[in-house]
């Protein structure tokens, strides 16, 4: 498949015995974008992810991320892409050093990069006087602003993100996003699943998840347009509430 | 009337007293009154909630549930109070329906005296009454364990962070759940890392860094926000954020949904106006508008 898009997806199904868990799923994302990937407990998002991701073989469909094919060039995919999630992101038992050596590692960067880099690094984010502190000793934001960081620290044509934002505070929040921000802006796409409504509003384009199928994808301002509501949560609970399975 | 829960300048350290976790609390919530307890992660917030569960010791201060004190009386306390943790702890290997049964039991109970409590939340669980609770979504994981607090009738209601990770349409379903839980006379203290929830209590506190930055109700705390508030929007959002950033009129800036929330220095906002304009933005907006209790937090944070 040639294309331009960052990441590509045409009618992506995935089933589990006899149920569509991810039923025929088609969008394109643009290099830079912030994309936005919505949609109710259960809806299939997470199964979705995780074909985009390399880690799933889809039942049938196509995909290419970064232009690498999902069925057969999983290990260059993951290779390309950055990932973080609420739940796994640092080694708690590690230092700030130690979590940024150790990813740049995996990620495949020399000692010289990874010297650079991590020096870069913590210096961008101020942390210099924690860098010899154990992850699990920092304050939670810190903690996501530094897991962010790691994800994209080999420049990844795409970084997916997964409920990044959950339990932080909300100045914290916003600070993050304004990491996003610059990445976007650096050209690297994100790729956000969120369950703050408010954020989906901070995203290029948005698709919602119901039942296992896209059931809007557009500019938030658009899909406010379209439904005649006010907020994205508005759309959200127009849309979500039609869903026939709450999830199993 | 004596307050239903009593917090008075409770402090919990961690690490040998190293990492203050609770920082002088005190706090009252009345019989009957769905409380919430409001801040991010690693507030405090569970701390409080094992401390009043007599899960936890006090460093010092003085706490009580109905009447009885969390050190002394814990005994007392563990069978009026339903509990129902951030982390998820039921019986991964055992059935709904067993894990159900085996709370009741455990309270002298069974599943039919309290019925009528769980049902509305029950009848989405029974088509997977079998299903070992470990198989569960974490939506349904969430709603097996408010069963399982509710199953013996208790008079006091703790429920940490129960919305956290679940979307908004299971969010709203939950709290619609709770209304109808404290009209049956339960008194419900309540945590959410989400501001808009805070708008369904009948009273909050904001909490953050083990501080209680302020306890109200919720229409109370949006009347007091003391800046006029300003909603500015453009098409290009980042660039008017960088921009506003640069403007030393400018007190705060905060991205909010699809636009900026400002508050600006007195006599400052036809100059902001200006400034905004004459860097021709596309499709500005810059007009008043009423605090929410997101900006109210912020605020307050920045005291």
């Amino acid at each position: 498949m040639e294309n331009n898009y960052s990441i590509s997806v045409d009618k992506l199904t995935k089933k589990f015995g006899n149920f569509t868990a991810v039923d025929a799923i088609s969008f394109d994302v643009n290099g830079g974008e912030i994309f936005g990937f919505l949609g109710a407990n259960g809806a299939g998002k997470t199964t979705a992810m995780r074909m985009l991701c390399g880690l799933s073989i889809p039942s049938s469909g196509k995909a290419t991320i970064a232009g690498f094919d999902v069925y057969k060039e999983t290990e260059k995919i993951k290779r390309n892409i950055g990932y973080m999630s609420q739940k796994f992101s640092l080694y708690e038992d590690l230092t700030v050093a130690e979590n940024i050596q150790f990813f740049g590692g995996i990620y495949g960067l020399d000692r010289k990069e990874l010297r650079d880099k991590s020096a870069e690094l913590i210096a961008r984010l101020g942390m210099e006087k924690d860098a010899k502190k154990l992850v699990n000793s920092i304050p939670l934001g810190w903690k996501q602003k530094l897991a962010f960081s790691v994800a994209i620290l080999h420049r990844p044509e795409i970084v997916f993100l997964d409920e990044p934002t959950g339990g932080v505070d909300p100045l914290t929040r916003r600070q993050f996003w304004d990491l996003i921000y610059q990445a976007a802006d650096s050209g690297i796409t994100a790729f956000v699943t969120t369950h703050y409504m408010d954020e989906a509003e901070y995203c290029n384009r948005i698709s919602i998840m119901v039942d296992g199928k896209i059931e809007a994808l557009d500019k938030p301002a658009a899909l406010k347009n379209k439904y005649g509501v006010n907020s994205m949560n508005d759309v959200f609970q127009h849309l979500a509430r039609g869903a026939s399975r709450s999830d199993l | 009337m004596a307050s239903e829960i009593i917090l008075d300048d409770i402090v919990k350290t961690y690490g040998k007293g190293k990492q203050l976790a609770v920082d002088h609390v005190s706090l009252q919530v009345q019989p009957g009154e769905l409380f919430g307890l409001i801040g991010p992660d690693g507030a405090g917030k569970t701390s409080i909630f094992r401390i009043l569960t007599t899960l936890l010791l006090a460093d010092s201060g003085n706490a009580s549930v109905a009447g009885l004190d969390v050190v002394k009386d814990y005994k007392a306390i563990r069978k009026i109070v339903g509990y129902m943790p951030g982390k998820f702890s039921l019986y991964p290997d055992l059935t709904v329906k067993e894990n159900l049964q085996f709370f009741a039991t455990v309270f002298n109970s069974d599943i039919q005296e309290n019925y009528h409590l769980i049902r509305d939340i029950y009848v989405q669980l029974e088509p997977f009454k079998e299903r070992r609770a470990g198989k569960l979504s974490g939506g349904m994981k969430q709603k097996l364990a408010l069963c399982c607090a509710l199953i013996h009738k208790p008079r006091v209601l703790f429920l940490d962070e129960p919305t956290t990770g679940v979307d908004p349409v299971s969010r709203k379903e939950f709290w619609q759940m709770l209304a109808r839980l404290k009209e049956q006379g339960i008194t419900i203290l309540v945590s959410t890392p989400y501001m808009d929830e805070a708008g369904l209590c009948e009273r909050i506190a904001f909490i953050q860094n083990g501080k209680i930055l302020k306890t109200e109700t919720p229409d109370q705390i949006l009347k007091e926000f003391p800046d006029a508030l300003y909603k500015i929007q453009s098409d290009n959002m980042y660039h008017l954020m960088e921009l506003l950033k640069q403007i030393p009129e400018i007190k705060s800036s905060y991205a909010f949904g699809d636009s900026v929330h400002a508050t600006i220095k007195e006599q400052g906002s036809q100059t902001v106006r200006q400034r905004l304009i004459d860097a021709g933005l596309p499709s500005l907006v810059f007009e008043t508008t009423k605090p929410q209790i997101e900006d109210c937090f912020i605020q307050y944070l920045h005291e």
